[in-house]
């Protein structure tokens, strides 16, 4: 598995603490917002002022694809459920609720992040995209098309997630290697195992992200 | 409306001559649109995230259902207390085998019919309770609130134990399933004439098919009309045992399943989960989505099943085969599920051997029951008889190849010795190990092996047969072609994401000389669609291609005869020229399709086409031939795979994009079933599954397969198929891949891997016990 799959277990990289959550949970409760930069900084985690039933709403904002979103979630609610069951994104897939499939990833400030191992009250105040968000209008992008052409898929259900991790890769590393877009899409599983169309489809996305 | 210029692509190009009624059509000698590499004509919908599979399906009012398993392999409910659980926030409806609507449902699991909610739970995952609350959080606090009493009883887990005497019965009549017997020649006879006999015991493990997309769909009532989104291989399977437990008119249970993600036999036939979504939308007069989750698809959906197999075979110094005297054991779980079947096929039909016996015993064991998966048998089986040929070739002295193309057989020994209609087989292997350089591939792989490093190198081949693939009636299919010439294709068979849509679009367009893109496919609906069979066996493309042309030709009839009126001439004097009807006499006598009378009156001609039936007294089958290069590091066990070629022999190539990622596709889940994957019971102390999530059972990832695969079609003309000469290939592509990387593992380590999956552990294992002696 890549590094950029390994979701809530590190501060590094943006990603988050399970203290930095522990805040979010609490500052969530009296209405304060932290911002995503805010949570990154490394400053000493102050002890939560409530703790949160699982089942107490909280109103969140989510911003989605560049626009906002206010929902009401359950501190539990992955961010998973809460794009599909919630703003009715159906794009990002379920497939595993557990971090193993990656039919889920969405990009999380660029990054490819599993959104069923991430709790929508985390990812308040982050830029998260998703298959959606890829899209002009109608029109397909880069990753979106690549995949199209070179049948990148067979039954289409770990596509959004494949397509995101080729989105977040590309981002990050414009002229990916071989070994590069296996890494990166490693997290990714596709039991049809369309795999070699999918290294085919993210070298042409490539070259079409750089036209 | 469109013009003609984005309609046709034909512009002066004839297409397919018309048949005259009551005629078959000739075999496409040349086509234009069939066979190239086309992107899916459901691309867009699938990558930009509009397709809505059943598990996006969001209805008003929608609630969530989830599902109580007994957490045992072997128990009887004593009592279950749900009183608790009813009062929980959220809660519309609970189910259990007490509750009024579920009373007197029947589940029948092939010959075998029990309760819906049997009390005796004979494998872990079996339904205890359904619940269905306004969330899915909501519905599975209520499930696990739900108090449920069990007497625990013992149980078998393995395969190899469930006949012993010490075994718990599973049901009344033991543990055995049933047997399967087979014998051709006099193998004693065959053994006699010999000059190498070998015998070896084979296993392989039990495979789970976990689809991407998790078992489940959305139920809804409209009064006594039930329409159910399934994520399915075949809807009309699923409306017909839906109906049958619910005792209702076909009519009335109404089954889409669009877009669905993954099945590969898994999703044949509804489940339990099913019906309890209906029973539970009936009783909270809502609509239930009830997606299962991922530990349960290890448990309750299916899987292939473990096979222990013992093959002894005969063979003279010449290479001719002598003999095979075969046995296998395998689980169909709980309930008939057929442990053993199909495991035989290879042995019985795969190579020239007139004295034959195989003995199958299937048996019951306390763990889910099994379903067909991808090819069901076969892989089993080509583990065992593809490493016995190497095995045999190696000591009469004779390349691998060589000894397989010694014994081609000239016809299906399997089906009494009637011929195939076509076969590939020994093209698949000789031209198969020509483009993959096997020569030289074996002399580098050896010469490195004689060398110091510690990486080793081996290449492998199998080759197979596919017990069907030929498809066959019944299937309907309807075009409509609308007045501006556009098409609409009805079919009710499933796209499971082999490209079926796509395919059936470039038979129609190749047909009626219409761009694959204007022809809008409605599919898998029992209520709008046609009649299909569930999309399996590697049947779909030779059941519903040919079916497909006959709808167009029908179409093509009819246009014609409506021509024939405004060109007042007969229709049999005239040509279907995609865009136009030309005369055959006066080429300057034509009309525009578009501008025949009859049709811009009607609007839309409709065009119906049905399968014919399969030729009589011969066998339909692909045929295919893999070979692997890999190497082995013997200080850590790991392996790599470096490169695949798949050479099938599946008939016409309909869609040469689709029909690549197919192969591809078939050897990396067959990488899966020889390197990685397998369930774990804990036989010995639980009998629960230790690994039922995709952390602990290991799908092949893009870092386990080699970047380096190629796929060389072998396409021999079959005219008496079917009318396109099409036959299946989802299966064959992912036979004799394990068997290839056991063979390439046997040359790079010597060692015989007669156990799969051979992961690193496993390779260690081996290599540790050689050193040790």
């Amino acid at each position: 598995m890549c590094s950029e799959h390994r979701d809530n277990d590190g501060a590094g990289k943006g990603g988050m603490t399970r203290r930095g959550f522990m805040q979010i949970m609490g500052t969530g409760a009296v209405g304060a917002s932290f911002t995503g930069a805010a949570i990154a900084a490394k400053s000493r985690p102050a002890p939560p002022e409530k703790i949160l039933e699982a089942t107490d709403a909280v109103k969140i904002r989510l911003q989605i694809n560049g626009v906002d979103h206010a929902v009401l979630v359950e501190p539990r609610w992955t961010l998973l459920y809460v794009l599909r069951e919630a703003i009715g994104l159906t794009g990002t897939k379920e497939g595993c609720s557990r971090g193993e499939c990656g039919a889920c990833t969405v990009l999380i400030d660029d990054i490819p992040r599993y959104a069923c191992m991430t709790l929508a009250v985390e990812a308040e105040g982050r830029r998260i995209t998703t298959l959606e968000g890829l899209m002009t209008g109608e029109e397909l992008g880069p990753v979106q098309t690549a995949f199209l052409e070179e049948d990148a898929f067979q039954c289409g259900y770990c596509t959004p997630g494949q397509v995101m991790a080729v989105e977040g890769l590309l981002r990050k590393t414009p002229k990916p290697s071989i070994d590069e877009i296996q890494l990166g899409v490693s997290g990714n599983l596709c039991r049809c195992g369309a795999y070699n169309h999918i290294f085919r489809a993210a070298q042409k996305a490539a070259k079409l992200k750089i036209k | 409306m469109a013009d003609d210029s984005n309609v046709y692509y034909t512009e002066g190009l004839p297409v397919p001559e018309t048949p005259d009624p009551g005629k078959e059509p000739a075999f496409w000698e040349q086509t234009d649109v069939v066979g190239k590499r086309t992107p899916r004509v459901d691309g867009y919908e699938r990558v930009s995230g509009t397709a809505v599979y059943p598990s996006d399906l969001k209805l008003p009012n929608m609630i969530y259902g989830a599902i109580l398993r007994c957490p045992h392999p072997h128990a009887k409910v004593k009592k279950v207390d749900a009183r608790r659980a009813k009062k929980m926030p959220g809660v519309r409806a609970v189910i259990t085998g007490d509750s009024p609507v579920a009373k007197g449902l029947k589940w029948k699991y092939r010959s075998y019919t029990g309760p819906l909610f049997d009390a005796h739970c004979r494998f872990e995952g079996e339904v205890v309770a359904a619940v269905a609350a306004d969330t899915h959080y909501q519905a599975w606090d209520a499930a696990h609130a739900i108090d449920v009493e069990y007497d625990v009883l013992p149980f078998v887990a393995d395969h190899d134990k469930a006949l012993s005497d010490k075994a718990p019965k599973i049901h009344e009549d033991g543990n055995l399933a049933g047997t399967d017997e087979y014998e051709r020649g006099d193998i004693d006879k065959g053994f006699g004439e010999a000059d190498l006999v070998l015998e070896q015991r084979y296993e392989t493990q039990c495979e789970l098919h976990t689809p991407m997309e998790l078992h489940g769909c959305v139920a809804n009532w409209d009064g006594d009309r039930l329409t159910i989104w399934e994520s399915s291989q075949g809807v009309y399977a699923v409306q017909s045992d839906v109906s049958e437990v619910l005792g209702m008119p076909l009519s009335k249970v109404r089954v889409v399943g669009h877009y669905m993600g993954g099945g590969f036999g898994s999703k044949l036939w509804p489940g339990k989960y099913t019906v309890l979504a209906a029973l539970l939308a009936k009783q909270s007069a809502r609509p239930v989505k009830m997606i299962l989750t991922r530990e349960e698809t290890y448990l309750c959906v299916g899987n292939r099943p473990a096979n222990t197999m013992r093959l002894k075979a005969g063979v003279k110094k010449d290479g001719t085969l002598t003999a095979f005297d075969f046995d296998c054991i395998g689980p169909s779980g709980a309930y008939p599920g057929g442990g053993t079947a199909l495991v035989d096929w290879l042995v019985r039909d795969l190579y020239k051997c007139d004295n034959v016996r195989c003995k199958s015993e299937d048996v019951y064991i306390n763990a889910g029951v099994a379903r067909p998966f991808r090819a069901p048998g076969h892989p089993q089986g080509s583990w065992a008889l593809e490493q016995m040929m190497d095995d045999l070739a190696e000591q009469i002295g004779m390349d691998p190849i060589d000894l397989r193309l010694k014994n081609i057989p000239a016809v299906c020994q399997g089906r009494g010795g009637i011929p195939y209609t076509s076969t590939g087989l020994k093209e698949c292997i000789e031209r198969g190990a020509d483009q993959f350089g096997w020569k030289d591939a074996v002399k580098r792989a050896k010469k490195q092996n004689q060398s110091d490093s510690h990486i080793k190198r081996g290449v492998g081949m199998g080759a197979c047969v596919w017990f069907v693939g030929g498809g066959g009636p019944p299937s309907t299919v309807v075009i409509k072609l609308f007045r501006d010439g556009s098409v609409n294709l009805n079919m009710g068979a499933s796209d499971i994401g082999t490209g079926t849509k796509t395919v059936m679009a470039l038979v129609a367009a190749e047909e009626l000389g219409v761009k694959p893109g204007v022809i809008q496919i409605e599919h898998a609906d029992t209520g709008t669609t046609q009649y299909a069979t569930p999309s399996g066996g590697s049947k779909t493309v030779p059941t519903e291609s040919p079916t497909v042309r006959n709808a167009a030709i029908d179409i093509k009839r009819q246009i014609l005869k409506m021509a024939a009126e405004d060109l007042d001439e007969p229709a049999a004097d005239l040509d279907y020229e995609g865009a136009e009807i030309v005369s055959k006499k006066d080429k300057d006598k034509r009309i525009k399709i578009t501008d025949v009378s009859r049709l811009k009156k009607r609007g839309v001609v409709v065009g119906v086409g049905y399968r014919g039936p399969n030729p009589e007294n011969k066998s339909v089958n692909p045929f295919a031939a893999q070979f692997c290069e890999l190497e082995v590091n013997t200080k850590t066990g790991e392996m790599k795979v470096l490169r695949f070629l798949g050479a099938h022999d599946s008939g016409r190539v309909l869609d040469r994009l689709t029909y690549d990622n197919q192969v591809f596709g078939g050897i990396v889940m067959g990488i899966g079933f020889g390197m990685t994957e397998f369930r774990q019971l804990d036989v010995n102390q639980t009998g629960k599954l230790c690994n039922r999530n995709w952390h602990d059972y290991k799908l092949p990832t893009a870092l386990d397969v080699p970047v380096d695969m190629e796929s060389l079609p072998i396409e021999i003309d079959d005219p008496e198929a079917n009318n396109t000469g099409a036959k299946g290939l989802g299966e064959p592509v992912t036979i004799p891949t394990a068997s290839a990387i056991a063979n390439a593992l046997y040359m790079a380590t010597g060692i015989r891997f007669t156990k799969a999956p051979v992961n690193p552990i496993e390779m260690r294992r081996h290599l540790s016990a050689r050193k040790e002696g």
